[in-house]
């Protein structure tokens, strides 16, 4: 059977690692290489960097940090933030990315969609969408790391993508990130129900039945989670062993 | 002893290529590890590797597009027999043909076509993540257990036209091949490269193989 991925996320500022709580009041949480390798060793199933760094004239350091991480960790490595052309995806794979998962470049010009799904691959391609809640069942996306809002609509937006040939998307929701308090498994769901796509939960986790929920309720098809395992209050195994007591099925 | 990994710019030569590295560095005997397109040193191999990500379509075209590459991979796979492995579309592309964006002819070493996954509404495609795999006893899978999980990232698969061809599969629901064999050619729809302790200790199996 097909696992749930379980995936932590490091974000990452000139080369080291840090974790916002609704992207503001950064905390420095050590080397993001290292952090990778404890990850790795844990039985993390995909690893997740997310470039925040906001000078492209230290953006240099990000490669290093890629390429040091995938001489060392083999499983799949989505690299994002920042990524605005075929050439920046390029350059990632090139450095040891599996993945490349793009934000705002997506919204602002589509095509770059389709562009890089042709050119690499719909399986190398992950559109990270940050969404915000707008009313029912009803939720507007965000740009710039959730700075700039715009009247998109999210899952008429996920559709969009998907059809253009992204291969999952990394789904935020802006409204429960850094808050602790659970996933939001109504977007989750709304989207993941209309896509054929996977979908990854992002944003809310703060105990282990939320990682459930996040499957049952969200039907999400991995999980990715920041501050939660940065800070130690749960390893990986601690999630993958309360889920597999809920019979869902993880690599263990 | 050469390996020689096939540059034709595919997405995960770099993961490919540092894997093998990782594993080649702690064998006895280690191999010299070329990542090349030129014929020459694909004609001086011997072992080979074809990564792949991406349409069987652009990645066929990239290989052709490279003079001599694909006269000289047939001339040690097929004609010298020398150990072969393709990985993800790398192994897709030993069929006859692909069906993915129309029907695109492929090296055509193993019998078989690659076809779109068929699965319930409620089964995501691409096919991608862990899943377990299960397989015929052979030396390429030693020291693994059946039902292990191996990393896949896929939409299409090799359905091979003789069951001997296919010498592990996993389900999603229905059963999918996870990696062909055909005398010297190996193929896995898995990543070795992205599969952690498992995906090594196939690629050291590959490396310890000797094909007769």
């Amino acid at each position: 059977m097909l696992k749930k991925r379980i995936i932590p996320c490091l974000d990452v500022d000139r080369g080291r690692v840090v974790k916002g709580v609704n992207f503001v009041d950064l905390i420095d949480a050590g080397d993001p290489v290292e952090q990778a390798k404890i990850y790795n060793s844990e039985g993390a199933d995909e690893l997740c960097f997310l470039d925040i760094t906001a000078s492209s004239d230290d953006r240099e350091t990000l490669f290093e940090v890629v390429k040091k991480t995938a001489e060392n960790c083999f499983i799949p490595l989505t690299v994002g933030g920042g990524v605005r052309t075929i050439d920046d995806i390029s350059r990632l794979l090139h450095h040891g990315a599996d993945k490349v998962s793009i934000n705002t470049a997506a919204v602002e010009n589509i095509d770059l969609v389709a562009k890089a799904a042709k050119k690499y691959g719909s399986s190398t391609i992950v559109i990270a969408v940050d969404a915000k809640k707008n009313g029912d069942k009803s939720w507007n996306i965000f740009t710039h790391g959730g700075r700039k809002p715009t009247d998109i609509d999210a899952l008429e937006y996920c559709i969009e993508v998907a059809n253009l040939g992204a291969g999952e998307i990394l789904l935020t929701s802006m409204d429960r990130d850094g808050t602790k308090i659970g996933f939001d498994n109504e977007l989750l769901s709304t989207v993941s129900s209309s896509i054929d796509i996977p979908v990854i939960a992002s944003g809310g986790v703060g105990n282990l039945e939320h990682f459930v929920e996040g499957v049952l309720k969200g039907g999400a098809s991995a999980l990715l989670a920041a501050s939660i395992f940065h800070f130690g209050e749960y390893s990986i195994k601690d999630v993958k062993t309360y889920l597999a007591e809920q019979n869902i099925a993880v690599r263990i | 002893m050469k390996l020689v990994i096939i540059n034709y710019g595919s997405g995960n030569l770099h993961s490919v290529h540092k894997a093998f590295e990782a594993v080649n560095n702690n064998l006895e005997n280690p191999y010299e590890i070329t990542v090349t397109n030129t014929p020459s040193e694909i004609l001086n191999a011997d072992k080979l590797v074809l990564p792949g990500v991406g349409a069987f379509q652009d990645c066929k075209n990239a290989i052709h597009k490279i003079d001599g590459l694909f006269e000289s991979l047939e001339q040690v796979v097929i004609g010298e027999k020398k150990a072969f492995m393709g990985i993800c579309v790398g192994m897709q592309l030993l069929a006859e043909k692909s069906l993915e964006f129309g029907e695109c002819e492929g090296f055509g070493w193993i019998p078989g076509e690659v076809i779109k996954i068929e699965a319930p509404a409620d089964f995501k495609i691409p096919h991608m993540g862990w899943n377990e795999v299960t397989f015929r006893n052979h030396e390429l899978l030693n020291n693994i257990s059946q039902n292990t999980d191996f990393y896949f990232v896929h939409s299409y698969y090799f359905r091979t036209q003789k069951n001997e061809n296919c010498i592990a599969t996993t389900k999603y629901p229905n059963p999918i091949t996870a990696a062909v064999l055909k005398e010297n050619i190996f193929g896995t729809q898995f990543h070795p490269e992205k599969s952690h302790n498992n995906g090594k200790q196939i690629i050291k199996n590959f490396l310890e193989w000797g094909p007769s």
